[in-house]
């Protein structure tokens, strides 16, 4: 029976961090994360798990732990946000080229410049080509879930992993979930037993070389390669998830995209605000939907594409700004993802929620009436969009 | 058993041969007098800060080191030996793990006294069992003989090339064996390559055997950036002693020993004569910088005599 509980998104993940009971976790605080190795520390002060806490000195050491542990044979986990994970951006890099399967909780926060303390996507999309596994989660009930997956999928691939929730709104926003019974939980995420580690008995182990030219391609495309075998993986492990709950993830949700005209694609927990637009807007006869993606790491480009095809035109919403000139990194990717298609929507870019700017159901409403007078007029007009900016001049 | 260069030396190796440093450098010498250190029956893992060690010992796919060996990145070698270290304890406290393993990380200077060290005073002040190792050269010898914090005042490094405004560097060396043992950790010592290897070898024995966070500090010479001939190697690390210039001493426990008082202290242009980079001190006009390092070098010299008295 799963239990009934009222957990904050910090809350949820920490306790399925208790539940996992990882041999490691190096951790720093940061807003809106600091919470999850606050009270993980309060789970080990009282015996309620048995790993080794590290309170390193910087998050650069956090991940720098993670990576020793990971390699040494640990299971090893963490938490950070904004700046926390810039500081980590060198290591990304190199914890996915070792390809050591650490799990890290992600509280989504702008990156700095101006400080900042809430939410957007800026931190984990800007770390979007450094190798590591993402998964977004619009609920605390969905982080949970995305977090105790995680954990497998990542040493199944042998690639470490984000999971992503949206710093404060459900971060610190308590909300009813169902929880697993700790012994569940336990058998699902098993034993770790990697095959080499620093630490075996029989067989010494040197990781981080040097790779001179004639290796280095051939590593990078094998992490390639672990990213696109990742599909199947994530696959699998939700549909073990869903054996164990009744609860079924894909790479994203299409919320009433069957017979939509036009639909919202959109990352974490403004599809929230998104699903109640498209239930208003539906009510009144308007035949809307939205895509909210779970997985952008492995982006999941095939089957994306065939969801987004089922409407004639698509709004791609970026929580985070990519100052390319050609639109944040999400409709990029996914506009990208159409262009083999013979039949293809009309897809422009929106970007919102900057810092922690609201998104409101009235919002969404602009955005879906601006998309039926782009199938109007034939014509997307400027691809590159903003939501709720208040200068006039833009 | 009293201490023998021949007993040690019939130890098994476990830094090998064939790794690509330059002849006559310090670096190789630190890693296989400190290894050797290691009892037969013990595993380790070596951890190593990206360095001129790091990229000429673990080139893809061969190592020279017989253990378990890490490499990261630059900054953070003290932090990955502190997850290693921590994963070992709650590895062998759930059962998984049941050797013994000792973790042993090193560093340059450029990795230990500058980008590193943050990362090795949160390491040190959490008190993980491990041994720092820093191999000092005084410059950034791997990107091309750049200043460092651990370079002496008057050095000609690339950034601070002597020149007809400029002496070499301005500011003296960084003394990182004292702010570490600011730490209060429970061993921390100052060595290098001086006659039956003693030293060095007794040092890193007690380090590795310690319990808790352990430092030692390393002059290791490099002849490309010191510019001294590759065989000098030992002659050199005679006169920084012998000079005062690198005093060999430990602090246990927060009692300082020196380990060494030479007979008759040397004047410091003998150690500086032998080495291209300080090769403008002995022109004509820059008495005053010759001058300069020795009233430094004794100023430092009495400031640790009087911590051990």
């Amino acid at each position: 029976m799963a239990i009934r509980e009222r957990l904050s998104g910090n809350e949820a993940v920490a306790t399925a961090m208790r539940q996992i009971d990882p041999d490691v976790m190096g951790a720093f605080p940061i807003t809106p994360s600091t919470e999850i190795p606050q009270y993980f520390s309060d789970f080990i002060a009282n015996g309620k798990v048995h790993t080794e806490f590290i309170p390193v000195e910087s998050e650069h050491s956090a991940m720098s732990t993670c990576m020793g542990a990971s390699a040494a044979g640990a299971r090893a986990v963490t938490a950070t946000s904004s700046a926390g994970l810039a500081f980590m951006y060198e290591l990304l890099w190199v914890s996915a080229s070792m390809r050591l399967p650490i799990t890290m909780a992600v509280v989504n926060r702008a990156l700095t410049g101006p400080i900042n303390i809430n939410n957007d996507h800026s931190d984990s999309m800007g770390a979007r080509d450094s190798g590591w596994m993402q998964i977004y989660a619009e609920t605390n009930q969905e982080v949970y879930d995305n977090f105790i997956q995680a954990v497998l999928i990542a040493e199944a691939c042998r690639l470490p992993i984000m999971v992503c929730q949206d710093g404060f709104i459900t971060s610190h926003g308590v909300s009813n979930i169902d929880l697993i019974e700790d012994e569940k939980v336990k058998a699902f995420v098993g034993e770790y037993e990697p095959e080499n580690y620093l630490l075996k008995h029989d067989n010494p182990l040197a990781v981080g070389p040097y790779g001179v030219s004639p290796y280095y391609m051939e590593i990078k495309r094998a992490q390639a390669q672990a990213m696109k075998d990742a599909m199947p993986v994530i696959r699998d492990v939700a549909n073990k998830f869903y054996d164990m709950t009744g609860r079924q993830y894909g790479f994203f949700e299409e919320y009433k995209m069957d017979d939509a005209d036009v639909a919202l694609v959109v990352i974490g927990s403004s599809a929230g605000t998104g699903k109640e637009a498209v239930d208003r807007l539906r009510s009144e006869g308007q035949k809307v939907g939205l895509i909210k993606l779970r997985v952008f790491r492995p982006f999941p480009r095939i089957p994306l594409a065939e969801a987004m095809c089922k409407v004639k035109a698509v709004a791609i919403m970026d929580k985070a700004e990519g100052f390319s000139n050609s639109g944040g990194p999400l409709f990029n990717e996914a506009r990208n993802s159409l262009y083999d298609l013979p039949d293809k929507p009309y897809a422009v870019n929106y970007i919102y929620g900057l810092g922690g700017r609201d998104i409101t159901v009235e919002d969404f409403y602009d955005i879906y009436r601006d998309l039926y007078v782009i199938c109007e007029n034939d014509d997307p007009g400027d691809v590159y969009r903003y939501v709720g900016v208040r200068d006039s001049r833009y | 058993m009293a201490y023998s260069l021949k007993n040690e030396l019939a130890k098994k190796e476990r830094f090998m041969g064939g790794h690509r440093l330059c002849a006559g450098c310090g670096a190789g010498v630190a890693v296989r007098s400190v290894l050797r250190e290691l009892d037969p029956e013990d595993k380790a893992v070596i951890t190593n800060a990206t360095s001129c060690l790091e990229v000429s010992s673990f080139i893809y796919p061969y190592t020279a080191y017989t253990d378990s060996y890490i490499h990261t990145a630059f900054e953070n070698a003290a932090a990955t030996c502190s997850g290693v270290e921590t994963a070992y304890r709650a590895l062998k406290k759930r059962g998984k793990v049941k050797d013994n393993f000792k973790f042993i990380t090193f560093g340059g200077d450029g990795g230990t006294y500058d980008i590193g060290l943050q990362s090795l005073s949160g390491a040190m002040e959490r008190g993980h069992d491990m041994v720092y190792v820093c191999y000092d050269n005084e410059a950034y010898m791997n990107t091309g003989i750049q200043r460092s914090s651990a370079t002496p005042r008057f050095a000609d490094a690339t950034t601070t090339p002597v020149g007809s405004c400029s002496p070499g560097k301005t500011q003296n060396k960084k003394n990182l064996t004292e702010i570490i043992a600011a730490h209060h950790i429970p061993y921390a010592a100052q060595t290098t390559f001086i006659g039956n290897f003693k030293d060095i070898s007794e040092k890193a024995h007690k380090a590795i055997y310690t319990e808790g966070p352990c430092f030692l500090n390393v002059l290791s010479p490099c002849p490309r950036g010191w510019r001294y001939d590759a065989a000098d190697l030992e002659e050199i690390c005679r006169l920084a002693v012998d000079t005062c210039v690198w005093p060999l001493y430990e602090i246990e426990d927060g009692v300082w020993k020196v380990n060494y008082v030479p007979k008759r202290k040397l004047p410091v242009a003998d150690f500086l004569r032998k080495q291209g980079r300080f090769a403008h001190m002995f022109k004509e006009g820059n008495e005053w910088m010759i001058q300069e390092a020795q009233d430094w070098v004794d100023a430092q010299w009495e400031s640790l005599l009087a911590k051990a008295e």
